[in-house]
């Protein structure tokens, strides 16, 4: 029987694997950089669009806003550059202060989901309400943008502060669907249990950290920065 | 032996029928399954995918005398994940709402073997003309099938097409096929209708058919 010839490869040098990767790396790092260079301007604007038309949906009344951040000590101040989770005062037509959007985020079932809501001073309630982000489950989790019962809780979801004005009043918690029996609830969604959950309590982490402040500070406050409108 | 010269028109039907990347070669599943809950988004997914193959394809193509043997995989995955970066940076410029709807699956095109594949079977041993048509025709077939599957699910578990309501009120959607098991119920479904459309042109193209039918009939 005759055993297998083995056949001899031609050995590749190590600089022409060098000079191929080197090579491709470089192209590649061009090409991305060149893509990022042309398309940057554009997604910011669109970004901004998106959040400006979400700002818009949630608290419809608002003509103009202002973004807000709070200094050391806590007060409100007008943000000299966007922030990552922006919080915004919104001015109807005759410049009275609308009420306040607020950007928030934590854990869903699959991933972060953002949210944008909007908070009313007069009603002490939140009454606008948009997932920005989020990759929940198709069909499940992403319930939470569409149903109708679910979103019906954003119309006047209470989020009054105690006497002290130094934290909510009641704490935003999600319960089970058909079960809501208090204003602060939330009426949740039976087969978007962990999604729905989540939502009362970025709700809640979002409205503890950022009302007390904004009750206390948002009448009187002058923005230094034109207005966006 | 000489090899078959295969016409330039081949080389771009392929991929629509005979090989298709999903009903033939079943690659791709991850996107093709994931992404198609929605006839929309397996058209865009579809179409992000075409212009990474080609492209990808053209890139390995153009590139195949320059890259080592032993350094080809590293190189190609380098190559496809520029491309998607590319096509994710562009969807981003075109719409965010399409981009937020994709969600992590453009990514992951990143990872579809059919693309590694392509570059490695056929790129890399061909010029860039015939790369070009066989991206083509991969991609073409690719955004057919996952539109096939994303009508399928959308009608069936969301009751719409394109977002348009297809049925009256009260029609009972099955949720289970916008859920990532409905991908797999969709999927078998075409298969079915596939094998059975390529079991009858085999039978045809059998010698001795007609006679058979004759003698039975």
């Amino acid at each position: 029987m005759n055993a297998p010839v083995p056949t001899e490869q031609k050995r590749t040098s190590a600089w022409s694997m060098y000079r191929a990767i080197v090579g491709i790396g470089a192209f590649c790092a061009l090409l991305i950089v060149t893509v990022y260079g042309a398309t940057a301007e554009r997604i910011a604007d669109n970004k901004a669009r998106f959040l400006s038309n979400a700002v818009a949906e949630v608290l419809p009344a608002a003509r103009s806003t202002v973004e807000v951040t709070r200094d050391a000590d806590g007060t409100l101040v007008a943000a000299t550059k966007p922030a990552n989770l922006p919080v915004f005062l919104g001015y109807g037509e005759q410049g009275e202060l609308a009420g306040a959007v607020i950007t928030a985020e934590g854990m869903g079932y699959a991933d972060n989901v953002r949210v944008l809501y909007a908070y009313s001073f007069e009603r002490q309630a939140i009454v606008g309400f948009k997932v920005l982000e989020s990759k929940e489950t198709p069909g499940l989790g992403d319930k939470v943008e569409i149903e109708p019962h679910f979103l019906a809780n954003f119309e006047a979801l209470d989020a009054r502060l105690n006497e002290n004005g130094t934290a909510l009043a009641n704490a935003i918690v999600t319960v089970k669907q058909g079960q809501k029996t208090e204003p602060w609830q939330v009426d949740g969604i039976t087969g978007a249990t962990i999604t729905s959950d989540a939502i009362g309590a970025i709700l809640n982490q979002g409205s503890s950290a950022w009302l007390p402040a904004l009750e206390r500070d948002a009448r009187g406050f002058q923005p230094t920065q034109s207005r966006q409108e | 032996m000489a090899l078959k010269q295969v016409s330039p028109t081949d080389e771009f039907i392929k991929g629509l029928w005979r090989d298709n990347p999903v009903f033939i070669q079943v690659l791709g599943m991850c996107p093709a399954l994931a992404v198609s809950n929605t006839a929309i988004n397996a058209l865009a997914m579809g179409l992000a995918t075409t212009f990474v193959l080609l492209m990808a394809g053209l890139s390995v193509s153009l590139l195949r005398n320059f890259i080592p043997r032993e350094a080809r995989i590293v190189s190609f995955i380098c190559i496809i994940a520029t491309f998607v970066t590319c096509v994710d940076y562009a969807i981003m410029a075109i719409s965010i709402e399409l981009h937020r709807a994709l969600g992590a699956f453009i990514a992951l095109i990143v990872v579809n073997c059919l693309i590694l594949g392509r570059s490695e079977a056929f790129a890399s041993k061909h010029n860039p003309g015939r790369a070009l048509l066989d991206g083509l025709g991969m991609g073409v077939g690719f955004t057919v099938a996952l539109f096939f599957i994303g009508v399928l699910r959308e009608i069936l578990g969301s009751g719409t097409l394109f977002g348009v309501d297809m049925f009256p009120d009260g029609f009972q959607t099955w949720t289970v096929m916008v859920l990532p098991s409905g991908g797999f119920f969709a999927m078998a479904m075409w298969l079915l209708v596939v094998n059975w459309i390529r079991q009858r042109q085999a039978d045809a193209e059998k010698p001795g058919h007609d006679r058979a039918r004759e003698v039975a009939s």
